[in-house]
């Protein structure tokens, strides 16, 4: 599903982020991803949903090669992914609805065909009793779903999340993570970037270690 | 595989309908949003309608001096006076023959009792024209030119032709002063435009600058809009639907401004050409007028904003 061949990015004023990396993830496959703050996991996950482009290298999601997409066709690619990031990256002055409603409004679907769907999403992270709230008035794990909701709303078939539960305690980290799971389960490929190393050697999933832009080791917790 | 192309095609009804119900809630978002922040829109507006009613005010003006000159142009004229000693006839006589100069339009016959008459009534002399034995005015023939003779060289010759004809007194031409008034109208419209086009210009940059601030203002909306797939057609809308509300709005007040200029002058205006004995009163914008104003308004908004939507938005796109 996503592949990286001999991928470098190197930023101007950092020097090289990610060095030579290489792995591949199936279909329907969920991995972490760990390492030090500025191991390059944020880099890389930027570098799947085209945020970046590598320096050198090849990616290639979904069978398609990023090199070869056209900038006016990486919306369509980011429509197939859902990103969920530490910061939630809300819309502070719109409703949770608006919010969760945003990649489908942005695709042009009819407003009622989005109500179902918003409301399905909001359902599956538990915050439908909340869809006329303002996302500020939530709690940071509150807001963490309404996140979540909004990057499965367009059932993407792979998933993005970095630090998602950086700022959460654990408890609230424990239920994020079994939506995770639960995605995983109906076959979305997911890739979570996360330092809580010792929540990830209580899972049974693929863990892609960074350091200083090296993949170190490529492991699974049986 | 999953990705649908945003276009728009007239074989699907109902997709036509989304299309339309997405443009009709963005338009209507766009307003919610400039109404936040009133204060802001008002000066946008406020500018953009100061900067369109002076070449509006100006061109509404130019359009009462024409209609005012066309009244005049019509009695814009050559008139023939003839020698004392010829009557009605010999007047007709020659008039028919001037007829057929293909300068000419039409020629009206001005009788010696009607020009009397003419001269009874306008120069307030009534009581002492009775006292003249025998009528001193000579029959005069008014000349109505065609409009292409109206150009110095083909009108001069055609004077001096007239002029030597020995049943002709004097002339007395109206005509040349149609023609500078004609030409000093033509001087003043190309005038205005060039004014129209600065000002318009100028209602151009501050729409544009508006727009410049609201993206600056939503970059953080526009970020994740682009991180969720948004096409940069779909993020432009709204701020072109902004800029469309600004020119529209602009247009409107502009108009109003010039409704209420004509407004205060009308009466003024009525009452000085009641002095003049002429029954003239000042137009404001009419229909078609207000219709261009806010048309040409609303599109000046819309390429303003996307002049400032090409150079400024971005939509978190890879570097």
């Amino acid at each position: 599903m996503i592949r990286f061949e001999h991928v470098n990015k190197r930023y101007p004023a950092r020097g090289e982020a990610l060095k030579d990396l290489s792995f591949e993830l199936a279909a329907g496959e969920m991995a972490f991803l760990t390492g030090h703050s500025g191991a390059g996991k944020s880099t890389l996950l930027k570098l799947i949903g085209l945020l970046e482009r590598p320096s050198r290298g090849q990616i290639i999601v979904d069978g398609r090669s990023l090199a070869d997409l056209p900038r006016r066709r990486i919306p369509y690619h980011r429509r197939r992914i859902g990103m969920i990031f530490q910061d939630h990256q809300l819309l502070r002055d719109r409703s949770v609805y608006d919010n969760v409603a945003l990649p489908l409004a942005v695709t042009g679907m009819p407003s009622r065909e989005i109500g179902r769907r918003v409301r399905a999403a909001l359902d599956q992270v538990g915050l439908l009793a909340f869809e006329r709230a303002q996302p500020v008035s939530l709690s940071g794990g509150e807001q963490q779903r309404v996140g979540i909701a909004r990057a499965i709303v367009g059932r993407p078939p792979i998933i993005l999340a970095d630090e998602p539960t950086g700022n959460l305690d654990p408890e609230l980290a424990s239920e994020i993570y079994d939506l995770f799971e639960r995605f995983h389960e109906v076959g979305v490929t997911l890739m979570i970037a996360t330092h809580d190393q010792e929540r990830i050697s209580r899972m049974a999933y693929r863990i892609l270690r960074l350091h200083q832009g090296r993949l170190i080791a490529d492991s699974r917790n049986w | 595989m999953g990705t649908r192309q945003a276009g728009s095609s007239g074989r699907h009804p109902r997709r036509l309908a989304t299309w339309a119900e997405q443009h009709r809630e963005i338009a209507v978002d766009s307003l919610r949003q400039m109404l936040q922040q009133p204060l802001g829109a008002l000066m946008t507006v406020a500018a953009v309608a100061i900067a369109l009613a002076l070449p509006t005010a100006l061109v509404v003006a130019l359009d009462n001096v024409k209609r005012l000159g066309g009244d005049w142009q019509r009695s814009a004229a050559i008139s023939v006076f003839l020698e004392a000693d010829l009557d009605e006839t010999e007047g007709a006589q020659l008039s028919q023959r001037l007829r057929q100069l293909p300068e000419v339009e039409r020629i009206e016959l001005i009788s010696r009792t009607a020009g009397l008459a003419e001269f009874r009534q306008y120069s307030g002399l009534g009581a002492a024209l009775d006292q003249l034995s025998q009528n001193p005015l000579p029959v005069v023939l008014e000349l109505h030119l065609k409009p292409a003779i109206l150009e110095p060289v083909r009108l001069t010759p055609f004077i001096d032709q007239l002029e030597t004809m020995p049943e002709v007194d004097f002339l007395r031409e109206d005509a040349q002063w149609a023609q500078r008034f004609q030409a000093m109208l033509a001087l003043l419209h190309t005038g205005v435009a060039l004014l129209g086009l600065l000002l318009g210009l100028g209602a151009l940059l501050v729409i544009g600058n508006s727009i410049r601030l609201e993206i600056e203002n939503r970059r953080d909306e526009i970020r994740i809009m682009g991180l969720v797939g948004a096409t940069a057609r779909f993020a432009r809308r709204r701020f072109l639907y902004t800029g469309a509300w600004y020119g529209l709005f602009g247009g409107m007040v502009a108009g109003l401004i010039v409704t209420l200029m004509v407004w205060l002058l009308s009466a003024q205006v009525s009452a000085v050409a009641i002095l003049y004995d002429h029954d003239f009163h000042i137009q404001g914008l009419d229909f078609a007028a207000t219709s261009l104003l806010l048309i040409g308004s609303t599109l000046l908004g819309i390429i303003g904003s996307r002049i400032a939507v090409g150079r400024h938005l971005d939509l978190c796109d890879e570097r």
